[in-house]
């Protein structure tokens, strides 16, 4: 894990007339996973989605495997290799979950192998394979937005929040699947306010405020650092946890 | 992630709800019931309901691309109706062109015309669609306001082009040889084009479900529908998918054209924009956005137009409005709602 996969430099994003992010610089190294922290409004997922593609950045450059990326639309970007799962696990409700797989795996026929490998990571995929992907419960819709994202190779998977609103049971397993997805060759860029969870599996971290990336480094340093966590984050490390 | 640690579970839709979901579908019998108690005859009921299934049909045919092009992009097309018009008077002149074959006593040649006609119809008003797309609408996504006043705009200069290639006056169009006169039933006569009719949107509506269910461009649509934002994010580009589905559902508005010019037998360049009043009960009804539905509310409006007609004819007047009241106060978003991602 050295190098650079994903980078925004001096990235402003606005919503309408609301000024979201306010130069946003941002390294994300290949490999392991990247754990963008920060509190309510933060720009967190603006910035996820900037990169996505699905709000176009108004000034300054994100780049992706040395690629400008900055002005592509969200189908190439995604033909790029990058994958999404939002913060509202974007599920197509109406279809089967067979069928939400079949979609996601854009470039052909899903891989038998990699499908059974998803099946052992996620079981009630397996399970409610035929099921309407609607009638699934938080946590199951959660493994199914996950499970979508990685049906074919992806060299970088935004995910947006995981554990959010999900039983303490349920953030364990999605923990797990994370590690093991980690073992990988794909690069995560993880937006998570369960800290116990971020500091679990994250290798580099950033803090967002107010638009801005207020602090980046490894995760190690901020888990052994708590005036670290309570300058940046106001909160302590206990209280995640 | 290991299986033990959680329990697959599902959630079960209770028992009511289930009922609740399918009872919009026992709607059809249930009014044809009523119908069959209110007007007791059973020759004139039987009569009546072919002509308002054969309508329904007709009216779903046209409507059926306008709820889809709303549910996968949000985009309500006022100027739907214009291929409505083209349609029928693109059938029109084929017909004329080969009017020796629809006065031959030949049911195969006779046939043969109309296939014709309305391929050339439904090629024709797709390829209108195309441009419509690209010109006009393409310009104002997510507008609703603009996109309300262009596309009427579009109506209304479709319908001063049909003045300029065919006339300001109203065109009669006869119906091929075998499909004029009536088959007897009992002591029910029923007009050959209706059953006619009914077998077309029939085959329509089971062809698009079987796309929709079966194909990948059909999950891609039932996808976007939901979530337009998400089948880009897994690399499909929705707005080819968009234009697709506009030219598809121009060309069936063109067919549907061609057969209600047939069953009216006049053409007219308004008559795009005097029967979008129905069609947009029809999608209202069912639930924008959603086949099913439209195909349900199609259907109820066709006989509920027929039944009232033979009752009360000044009810008539007022009956389809009513029951899209009366359908919205029981289900505000229609029969079959289409959950969008907010």
């Amino acid at each position: 894990m050295s190098d650079t996969l994903l980078s925004l430099a001096g990235v402003h994003t606005l919503i309408g007339p609301y000024h979201i992010l306010q130069g946003v610089d941002l390294v994300v190294p290949e490999g392991g996973v990247t754990v963008l922290l920060g509190r309510n409004g933060a720009g967190k997922t603006t910035t996820l989605r900037t990169i996505m593609g699905l709000w176009t950045a108004n000034q300054g450059e994100i780049r992706f495997d040395d690629h400008l990326i900055t002005q592509l639309d969200t189908p190439e970007i995604s033909r790029r290799g990058v994958a999404y799962v939002p913060e509202d696990m974007g599920i197509f409700t109406d279809l089967t979950v067979a069928e939400n797989m079949a979609l996601a795996a854009s470039g052909g026929p899903m891989d038998g192998k990699r499908l059974g490998w998803i099946k052992d990571l996620f079981p009630p995929i397996g399970t409610f394979w035929e099921a309407s992907a609607g009638t699934l419960s938080g946590g199951q819709k959660q493994m199914l937005s996950v499970a979508r994202a990685i049906i074919e190779p992806r060299r970088l998977i935004l995910i947006d929040e995981p554990t959010k609103g999900l039983a303490p049971a349920i953030i364990n397993a999605m923990t797990e699947a994370l590690r093991e997805l980690k073992q990988t060759d794909t690069t995560i860029l993880l937006v998570e306010q369960n800290f116990a969870m971020a500091s679990a599996i994250g290798d580099t971290v950033a803090v967002m405020d107010d638009g801005r990336i207020i602090h980046s480094g490894q995760m190690s340093e901020l888990v052994e650092d708590e005036s670290l966590q309570e300058r940046l984050m106001g909160l302590s490390l206990e209280a995640h946890q | 992630m290991s299986d033990t640690a959680i329990k697959p579970r599902i959630e079960k839709v209770p028992f009511r709800e289930q009922v609740l979901q399918k009872l919009p579908v026992l709607l059809v019998p249930v009014l044809a019931l009523l119908g069959l108690v209110a007007i007791g005859n059973p020759a004139s009921w039987l009569t009546l309901t072919v002509a308002g299934l054969a309508m329904g049909m007709m009216i779903f045919i046209m409507a059926s691309g306008l709820t889809v092009v709303f549910g996968l992009m949000d985009v309500i097309n006022f100027g739907h109706g214009a291929f409505v018009a083209v349609g029928a008077f693109v059938g029109f002149t084929v017909l004329a062109w080969l009017a020796g074959w629809t006065a031959s006593p030949s049911v195969m040649l006779n046939l043969a015309a109309v296939l014709i006609a309305i391929l050339a119809a439904m090629v024709v008003t797709g390829l209108l669609g195309y441009a419509f797309e690209r010109v006009i609408v393409m310009p104002v996504y997510g507008e609703h306001l603009k996109q309300i006043l262009v596309t009427m705009g579009g109506l209304i200069v479709a319908q001063q082009m049909i003045y300029v290639v065919w006339g300001p006056d109203e065109l009669h169009i006869s119906r091929p040889e075998a499909l004029q006169g009536s088959v007897v039933f009992g002591e029910a006569a029923i007009e050959k084009y209706r059953l006619v009719a009914v077998a077309i949107g029939l085959a329509l509506f089971l062809a698009m479900r079987h796309v929709l269910k079966n194909t990948k461009v059909g999950l891609l649509v039932r996808a976007g529908v939901e979530n337009g934002e998400m089948v880009e994010a897994l690399g499909y580009r929705i707005r080819r998918l968009f234009l697709i589905v506009f030219m598809t559902g121009s060309a069936l508005a063109g067919l549907g054209g061609v057969m209600w010019g047939l069953y009216q037998e006049t053409i007219t360049a308004h008559m795009g924009s005097e029967i979008m009043v129905l069609v947009f009960i029809v999608v209202i009804i069912g639930g924008l956005g959603s086949v099913e539905g439209c195909f349900i509310g199609a259907l109820l409006v066709g006989l509920l137009a027929n039944y009232t007609a033979f009752l009360a004819p000044k009810v008539a007047l007022i009956s389809t409005i009513a029951l899209m009241v009366v359908i919205l106060m029981w289900r505000p978003q229609g029969l079959y709602p289409v959950v969008k991602a907010k």
